[in-house]
């Protein structure tokens, strides 16, 4: 570590985990969401190399990559279709399980830790779906509040275009198909992603999310995120 | 909690410590439930299907936070809610359950979640139409347990609270929090409480009797299925 961070009380969004020891964060948790095909991958990418090349131990994580149930919840994805308050908690229960064995951790050791994705695409969902949006907000109660959170914004017809380049077909969740928005799978994937850009735009203020243009060039949505978080990461040396 | 009496069916819930005999006393309810025609369904804690394997395999590592375990049993409770305790109360059954939200709220709260976060991830669930909570000493409860010396899972004698060293020790500390939990609730969310001391057929008695004011008046039937002794006062 180049930089001497100060240590700072961990800020949660509600009741946070009483039965931790009040901890400390000497990192930081920076946070890209956005949908499938914006970009956001490559963006973590980018910043990793940027971070680590000046100094910094940076640690990335997302959504489904638990090592306790991340895979059951590909696994029951495909047999019974689930309901959607058993999905939001499953995927809650799977987010606790990396909040407290990988993201507390390294913010207490002073890690940079990009997520990619957080609890706001798990609250999106979960209310484009239907579910009461006060309820998907008291689940995470015990959600580590970012220093930074990104919505990486491209409007849904240029993201079916790089989904479908990319895998050639459209992931089932993704596209609401479990919602019967449309027969037209294209439709339904515009539908789905116009709902959760919409309930991006709702949180937005609430939890300060800084939404960035994705659909420019890689390299221009990098520049921009870069400026940000150096200017972040300065203000807290 | 959402309100309780919008369904047309009736939920009646059992709560209580292991060995207080509320599935025994479930199993009886169950089966008099039946005997009068009526549509019953029968859920139990901790049993979906698309939950369970992930559940075991988390405690079989012992690596559950107490956040992590109330969540997943939150999404095995919810996954019978939505797929059957729901729509079986609107289509008019007596859903019996064996343990309901507030077995999670005691055994969370025992392991050091926030009550008020605890109650707010189950709010969605409907309030039942009662709730007996079968009350016995700790002591009582654990000898019926304890009687074989069975093999106790890490999770179930709370071993991961680091009470005791000795998981019989850890388990009747444990078995005594969750006690008090579900006393402390009590009043607030209207237990019937049943002594779960009295004699099995007693304890079936109290419960019919109150049982049978839930039933339609064109399916009720004398409430005394099980013995011959006259029926003392409602719960």
């Amino acid at each position: 570590m180049t930089q001497q961070i100060a240590a700072r009380p961990l800020k949660f969004f509600g009741e946070g985990i009483s039965y931790l020891k009040p901890l400390q964060s000497k990192g930081s948790l920076v946070v890209v969401e956005g949908p499938d095909g914006s970009g956001r991958s490559s963006q973590i990418d980018l910043i990793t190399t940027h971070l680590e090349a000046a100094g910094h131990a940076v640690i990335t994580t997302g959504l489904k990559r638990s090592e306790l149930i991340g895979a059951g919840i590909l696994e029951a994805k495909h047999k019974l279709p689930l309901g959607k308050k058993t999905l939001a908690l499953f995927y809650a229960a799977d987010f606790a399980d990396q909040l407290e064995h990988k993201i507390i951790p390294a913010l207490h050791a002073g890690y940079v830790v990009l997520a990619d994705r957080y609890i706001y695409t798990l609250m999106a969902r979960s209310n484009v779906r239907g579910l009461a949006r006060a309820w998907s907000h008291d689940l995470f109660g015990f959600a580590v509040k970012p220093d930074l959170v990104f919505y990486l914004d491209v409007p849904p017809e240029e993201l079916f275009h790089r989904v479908f380049q990319k895998y050639g077909s459209l992931d089932y969740y993704e596209s609401g198909a479990d919602m019967g928005l449309s027969d037209d799978l294209f439709e339904s994937f515009v539908l789905y992603q116009r709902g959760i850009a919409k309930e991006f735009r709702l949180m937005e203020s609430k939890y300060g999310i800084l939404r960035i243009d994705g659909g420019r060039p890689i390299p221009e949505v990098n520049a921009d995120l870069q400026k940000r978080i150096d200017a972040y990461l300065r203000s807290i040396r | 909690m959402a309100g309780g009496r919008n369904h047309r069916g009736r939920l009646i819930v059992v709560e209580g410590i292991d060995g207080s005999g509320k599935s025994t006393q479930l199993h009886l309810l169950d089966k008099w439930l039946r005997s009068l025609g009526l549509n019953v369904f029968f859920t139990e804690w901790n049993s979906s299907d698309v939950v369970k394997e992930i559940t075991s395999k988390g405690k079989k590592k012992a690596l559950l936070t107490p956040t992590t375990f109330s969540l997943l049993h939150a999404t095995d409770f919810a996954d019978r809610y939505e797929r059957n305790i729901s729509p079986l109360l609107e289509a008019g059954y007596f859903v019996l359950a064996d343990r309901y939200i507030y077995t999670a709220l005691a055994r969370d709260v025992v392991r050091g979640c926030t009550p008020a976060w605890v109650r707010k991830v189950y709010s969605f669930a409907d309030i039942p139409d009662v709730t007996f909570y079968f009350s016995v000493p700790p002591d009582v409860a654990m000898d019926r347990i304890l009687e074989g010396r069975p093999k106790l899972k890490y999770y179930e004698a709370g071993m991961d609270l680091n009470l005791s060293n000795d998981e019989y020790e850890s388990y009747r500390i444990f078995q005594t929090r969750i006690v008090e939990q579900y006393e402390s609730m009590a009043h607030k969310d209207r237990f019937a409480v049943i002594d779960g001391t009295l004699d099995i057929e007693e304890q079936q008695n109290l419960m019919r009797a109150r049982v049978a004011k839930l039933i339609p008046p064109s399916r009720a039937k004398p409430a005394s299925a099980l013995s011959q002794k006259q029926e003392t006062g409602a719960v």
